[in-house]
């Protein structure tokens, strides 16, 4: 009750009765599914529209390995869907650094940050702490539709006459600032910058709102120390995106008074062929990637950690056993907050760093190593001699343990900057985080789909069709990125768009051609998970008990088809933490359980 | 470990009040990011050094003005004076437009003496104030839209919801603009 006793205390415009289940005004078509207020509307929102772009951005890089994997071969269909940019049938250079570049930018920005956090903080935080709705529900709705809105510029940027943006996910000047520069650099470029800084506003709404629901809105008994780890994961990540994206932001307001109103903050002695001299002097290119590393570096993070927490918490689920080291968890979690900030340098040490500096960030860097292990030994150990119950939820969170350890491994290498001099800008980086960062968040974030999709439709999904999904995406992913740490180690250098005319690199032809048809297939077997999700939304079996997964946290005390609002009747208050598995040997204790007299502490 | 003691609901901060908070200190990111590249580039060659307007210095006393009249503002409405209330908020509001005026005339002023802000002949050393101190005038012309609000809404005739909330975070948010630019005008003069 306590979060709208400190709501509503000063509004006089509330009567009594909104304490009880909420007032159901009526809704109709816009206000519940389009405009909605609803953070579980608003999540599911979230979700779809990271779907549509995974589809994309997913569907991007296959264009681009059937270039990588067929160099010589022609696929005159391609020049049906994409015209101009597949002349013969061949992806033209321009159109496969376009492809390159909006393949990251979604995947990172729209999928894994918005796609990821955004759904499951909208979700699971104001059913796991226990509260009606957001802090605001108005500026979540906002939130979404700056990033709705955000999506829809960078869609259009994709059809422009010259082409989406084509410099890189990360945008570095001179290439991002000069529209001469390239064609990818002229209206594809001023798209992607309204897209992005439209997306940062869209985070910085929602991690607002994230950050003072966790601290605010908590129910009555919900201590912090009791939260979720997952509740604790999206906390840290709203706390980076609140710190990291303004700086992000004014990064680009440099770049866009570099590109527009001739100032020299990035650009400096530049010779563009067919124009001439630039008038630009005094700038520093290297400033940019400063500022948008800072960023950059927590960006890994943001997109990382939600991962980590759903993992956490459907682990210890489905082992029916505690966590092992809840607080270790929430303190890794927070050493890794911190040392977030602290590395940005490492994606510069070929830049001309000063040695002497780069050896304090490798120190950082490497610094990491120790909450990533903490966190990982503590998954192992909460896996240890559990009951374990392989559901499609479970086996993706084993399976984001697998690639973190995998992927995380090369970051020791790569954050090294003696060794960074040999393997910078090669495939090994494209396979480290890859691996590390890209698909095992993916694997979380589908993870944390089939866990809570019974809380979110009310319905299960088909358990076979997630298996082959499991197995198909898990196998494919080493076997697309396994390889390409032999290719990064060989030199072969990220970024090009044709090897078989390089002596030492032609030898991986066989190889790059296994990558793209392995990856063909895994894009193919991701049309079995939508499939499952869209049909299981109408069709799936209904879920006929509150608590399907016999889990302890609060979302399984709300209706099955829980109400804007979540709870009928008061907000249930809390008394233990939520990893009360197997204690005493009572299977599990749910959160809203009192203390029994009788009880061992844990 | 915090305990809750039964029976007695802990006293929260306004869930509007902390999101203000939050979102002060991302802003706070935004410039630190901005100063921090002013400092880096500083160290490097061709940086020209000039002398901020003079109207920079009576925008300065304008707006710590404003953060007075802000502050009896809130008092006023506390005590229940809505008349005063009402004064106050349009004053602030005034004084905040009048700030962003003076910063305005500031730059016309720089560009008088020759000093190009923007454009193939500028120097990024003034291009740096220019954009740091434009983006804080839109933060501010942010606030001024809310104070005029908030005046509109206090003067119509109808409504007479005086909720203080809303009140104590606007005036938050415009101590931490006026701040904000204290802390930018030491710095081009002293600090950076």
């Amino acid at each position: 009750m306590s979060n709208e006793a400190v709501l509503h205390t000063h509004s006089g415009a509330h009567d009594g009765h909104g304490d009880h289940s909420h007032e159901h005004h009526h809704e109709t078509f816009i206000t519940k599914y389009v405009f909605s207020q609803d953070h579980k509307m608003i999540a599911k929102q979230f979700l779809i529209t990271g779907m549509v772009w995974a589809v994309l951005g997913g569907l991007m890089s296959v264009l681009f390995r059937l270039q990588l994997g067929y160099p010589d071969q022609s696929f005159p269909w391609l020049e049906d869907i994409l015209g101009k940019w597949a002349k013969g049938g061949h992806i033209t250079p321009e159109a496969y650094y376009a492809l390159v570049t909006t393949h990251g930018t979604v995947l990172v920005f729209f999928v894994l940050t918005a796609g990821l956090s955004g759904t499951f903080a909208n979700f699971l935080i104001p059913l796991q702490i226990g509260a009606r709705d957001m802090a605001s529900p108005f500026m979540n709705m906002l939130s979404y539709w700056f990033f709705f809105i955000a999506g829809l510029v960078m869609l259009c940027s994709v059809f422009v006459e010259t082409g989406p943006f084509s410099g890189g996910w990360t945008a570095y000047p001179p290439l991002s600032a000069l529209g001469d520069a390239s064609p990818g650099s002229k209206t594809g470029m001023d798209l992607w910058l309204i897209s992005m800084a439209l997306f940062v506003v869209s985070s910085l709404l929602g991690g607002l709102n994230y950050i003072a629901t966790v601290l605010n809105m908590r129910t009555k008994g919900m201590s912090m120390t009791r939260l979720p780890l997952t509740i604790w994961a999206l906390f840290f990540t709203a706390v980076l995106g609140v710190l990291s994206f303004p700086v992000l932001f004014s990064g680009f307001i440099l770049l866009i008074f570099d590109r527009n109103f001739g100032t020299s903050f990035y650009l400096s002695d530049i010779f563009v062929n067919g124009v001439g001299a630039l008038p630009n002097e005094g700038g520093s290119a290297i400033l940019y990637q400063h500022l948008f590393w800072f960023l950059g570096h927590p960006e890994v993070y943001i997109i990382l950690l939600p991962a980590m927490g759903m993992v956490s918490e459907i682990m210890s689920v489905n082992s029916r056993k505690p966590i092992f080291g809840y607080m270790a968890m929430i303190g890794s979690l927070f050493a890794i907050a911190i040392l977030a900030f602290l590395v940005w340098a490492h994606h510069m040490f070929v830049t001309g760093l000063n040695p002497f500096l780069g050896s304090v960030f490798v120190l950082l860097t490497l610094l990491i190593a120790v909450p990533s292990a903490i966190k990982v030994f503590n998954w192992l150990t909460t896996l240890w001699r559990g009951n374990i119950r392989f559901t499609p939820g479970m086996l993706f969170a084993i399976g984001f343990v697998s690639l973190f350890i995998s992927g995380g491994l090369t970051g020791i290498w790569l954050g090294n900057s003696a060794l960074n001099i040999h393997l910078h800008d090669t495939y090994f980086v494209i396979a480290h985080f890859h691996i590390v960062m890209g698909v095992a968040s993916m694997f979380g974030m589908f993870a944390g789909i089939y866990h809570w999709f019974p809380k979110m439709y009310g319905r299960f999904m088909n358990n076979t069709l997630a298996y082959i999904h499991f197995w198909v995406t898990i196998a494919g992913a080493y076997m697309i990125f396994w390889p390409m740490h032999y290719e990064g180690l060989a030199g072969m250098p990220r970024r090009y768009y044709d090897y078989s005319i390089w002596e030492s690199f032609k030898q991986f032809q066989g190889l790059n051609q296994f990558i793209s048809l392995v990856a063909m297939i895994v894009f193919a077997a991701q049309f079995l998970f939508l499939f499952n999700f869209f049909y299981s939304v109408f069709k799936g079996r209904k879920v006929t008990t509150q608590n399907p997964w016999e889990s302890n946290t609060l979302e399984w005390t709300t209706p099955i088809h829980p109400g804007h609002g979540n709870w009928v009747g008061e907000i249930p208050e809390v008394h233990r933490w939520a990893y009360d598995y197997g204690k005493d040997g009572v299977d599990f204790i749910p959160q809203t359980t009192p203390v029994g007299a009788d009880e061992s502490h844990h | 470990m915090t305990t809750t003691v039964p029976g007695r609901v802990p006293q929260r901060i306004h869930p509007h009040k902390f999101v203000m908070w939050v979102a002060m200190s991302g802003i706070i990111m935004m410039f630190a990011g901005l100063t921090s590249a002013y400092i880096v580039k500083k160290n490097q060659s061709s940086w020209l050094q000039f002398d901020l307007p003079v109207l920079f210095w009576y925008s300065t006393a304008v707006i710590l003005l404003s953060s007075v009249t802000m502050f009896l503002s809130a008092r006023a409405i506390k005590a229940g004076k809505t008349n005063s209330y009402k004064l106050m908020i349009t004053i602030t509001a005034t004084l905040g437009a009048l700030f962003l005026l003076l910063q305005y005339l500031g730059f016309r002023d720089l560009q008088a003496k020759n000093i190009a802000l923007v454009g193939p002949r500028s120097n990024s050393a003034a291009s740096f104030v220019f954009v740091i101190t434009l983006l804080h005038m839109l933060h501010v012309l942010g606030g001024v839209i809310a104070l005029l609000v908030f005046a509109v809404k206090a003067n119509a005739k109808k409504a007479k919801d005086f909720s203080f909330i809303p009140i104590e975070v606007l005036g938050t948010y415009w101590h931490f603009v006026d701040l904000l630019w204290i802390y930018l005008f030491l710095f081009y003069n002293w600090i950076g």
